[in-house]
């Protein structure tokens, strides 16, 4: 089990869009560098990009959710 | 005046500017603030306090509702909005005097006037204010936009007939391009604004920003002068000062007798500022927007001029006239203000919601330091990043900016990185101290590494210092 953290504290976000899916659900792949969320800082929107490879298991910070920094935003299994 | 108990419906460093004035008016003072700025400074600083609602703008300070509750609930007899927010809502406005309490603003009406481009523009035509030439009116399709643009002359912008702040405004180089940009603008005005209709006005080529700061009681209104805010990133400004240094006497005068002419024939009440780009090879000056709020940059033309325009606002909104005539408001020096925002300008800028650290604030004469900041304070990542702003005044231009650097270099903020190593670049800048820019100036300047360039002058100068030996 690998967990993806929040760089950065803010607001969390699981879509790209509020009319668009998540970026992962429960049993995508998941590659190094791919985008699984972004954070809301000051009113800039930051990628949040996976640091290891394997298979989406499930966000853990819910969508739109104020995280500190190095809260665990999803988890993956590695 | 009327107004007894104060509701501060804003946050950060305006809400601390806004208690200031209020207590100093003897007004007894009632902060709102969101779960996420429970121990923001206005905060403790405020009589009384009120939480309104969860960290994000839109269930806190962006709620009607719950604000307009919040202030009745207080027995509020006043809200003051800030800028930002609710600032330049009409609604809010409107559920306010529904609520039998006053805004520290104009009214719903002349907020919704003003705030529409379009109508804004035929008001400023009304009062004799030359404005960009432009569309008449709103343009619903494309074919007419085409068509007013080959009258008006290309470059054209293209804006969304409601909305502000700066943003989704295209520029079309000829036809081909008006053509493909109009409908992408108008889908982006219909989504954002529920009102796909456009706005479209010459582009005018390298335009500086000045502005001019009005105060009104609703019969009479005043001018205090002008502001430039040329320096700007992303459509925001950076870098503001009092006066214009590139306009000349007459058509300073002009400018702001054409500032105040517009606000008398709307009747305004309150604090205003009407926006204008100045054509500096024409010497010809155009009306463009009008904020109907106090802004961010106010601190200036406070310093050139000795008015309090945040006391001056609430004593209007409260039933006082205005005491100050035309002849009271008179000018000397030159102000500077620069924002200090919590971003880190050697990383593009990146947001840096730091926790504060050991402060130093630049003190003395002529130096003005507003902000929000204590030791030990978090700063929160939900609202935008403007910490405090560093305000100068001096005899001359000239010695304003050297007093800004000298600020600039006193000033430490530890635990946080902010655009001070940008300012002080700025002010070491041999075009920023011959007043030798314009709106589009800044990015460009950026993009040619001139800040990263001057990062790291000092590391040099310090390598030679070294090896040199005998200084």
């Amino acid at each position: 089990m690998a967990q993806i953290q929040s760089p950065l504290p803010g607001t969390f976000y699981h879509k790209p869009a509020p009319d668009q899916p998540p970026y992962k659900s429960a049993g995508d792949a998941v590659a190094v560098g791919d985008v699984i969320g972004l954070i809301e800082v000051m009113k800039t929107f930051i990628e949040v990009k996976a640091e290891a490879a394997g298979t989406f298991t499930a966000y853990v910070a819910e969508n739109e959710a104020p995280v500190t920094a190095g809260a665990v935003l999803a988890e993956l299994d590695a | 005046m009327d107004i007894g108990r104060l509701f501060i419906a804003n946050r950060g460093e305006i809400a601390v500017r806004i208690i200031r004035a209020a207590k100093a008016l003897g007004i007894h003072t009632i902060q709102a603030y969101s779960e996420g700025d429970a121990d923001m400074l206005a905060v403790k600083l405020a009589d009384e306090a009120v939480c309104i609602g969860p960290a994000p703008s839109k269930d806190s300070y962006l709620d009607i509702v719950k604000v307009v509750d919040a202030a009745r609930a207080c027995n509020a007899d006043a809200v003051h909005p800030g800028y930002g927010f609710l600032s330049e809502s009409p609604e809010f406005a409107r559920a306010l005097a529904e609520a039998g309490i006053a805004y520290v603003g104009p009214t719903a009406d002349t907020i919704e006037r003003m705030g529409d481009k379009v109508a804004a523009r035929q008001a400023a035509e009304a009062a004799g204010v030359p404005v960009v030439p432009g569309s008449k009116g709103r343009i619903g399709t494309v074919d007419e936009a085409a068509e007013v643009a080959q009258q008006v002359g290309y470059p054209v912008m293209i804006k969304a007939a409601a909305g502000g702040g700066g943003r989704g405004i295209r520029i079309a180089a000829d036809e081909a391009e008006l053509r493909q940009l109009a409908p992408q603008a108008q889908q982006e005005a219909q989504a954002a604004f529920g009102d796909g209709g456009l706005y479209l006005e010459r582009a005018v080529q390298s335009p500086r920003h000045i502005e001019v700061q009005i105060l009104g009681d609703g019969e009479t209104a005043i001018h205090v002068y002008e502001r430039e805010c040329s320096l700007q990133r992303r459509r925001q400004k950076v870098w503001e000062e009092a006066g214009a240094a590139c306009l000349d006497d007459e058509t300073r005068e002009a400018l702001c007798a054409s500032a105040v002419a517009l606000a008398k024939s709307v009747n305004y009440r309150g604090a205003g500022t009407l926006e204008y780009l100045y054509d500096a090879a024409r010497n010809e000056f155009y009306f463009i927007e009008m904020n109907t709020r106090i802004q961010v940059e106010h601190p200036v033309s406070e310093m050139i001029t000795g008015v309090d325009l945040v006391q001056e606002m609430i004593k209007v909104c409260g039933g006082e006239k205005l005491t100050l005539t035309q002849a009271d408001v008179t000018r000397s020096g030159h102000a500077i203000e620069v924002r200090i925002n919590a971003e880190d300008p050697l990383m593009q800028f990146m947001p840096w919601p730091g926790q504060v650290g050991a402060m130093t604030i630049p003190e003395g004469d002529g130096i003005r330091f507003d902000h929000f900041l204590y030791e030990g304070y978090q700063i929160p990542p939900f609202y935008d990043s403007l910490i405090g702003k560093l305000i100068v005044h001096a005899p001359t231009r000239t010695q304003a900016i050297a007093k800004l650097a000298g600020a600039l270099e006193q000033l430490s903020l530890e635990g946080l990185k902010t655009t001070a190593p940008l300012h002080l670049a700025l002010a070491a800048d041999k075009d920023v101290q011959a007043g030798n820019f314009h709106t589009q100036w800044l990015e460009p300047w950026l993009e040619a590494g001139n800040l990263t360039a001057a990062a790291k002058k000092p590391a040099a100068e310090l390598e030679t210092e070294t090896t040199g030996g005998a200084s």
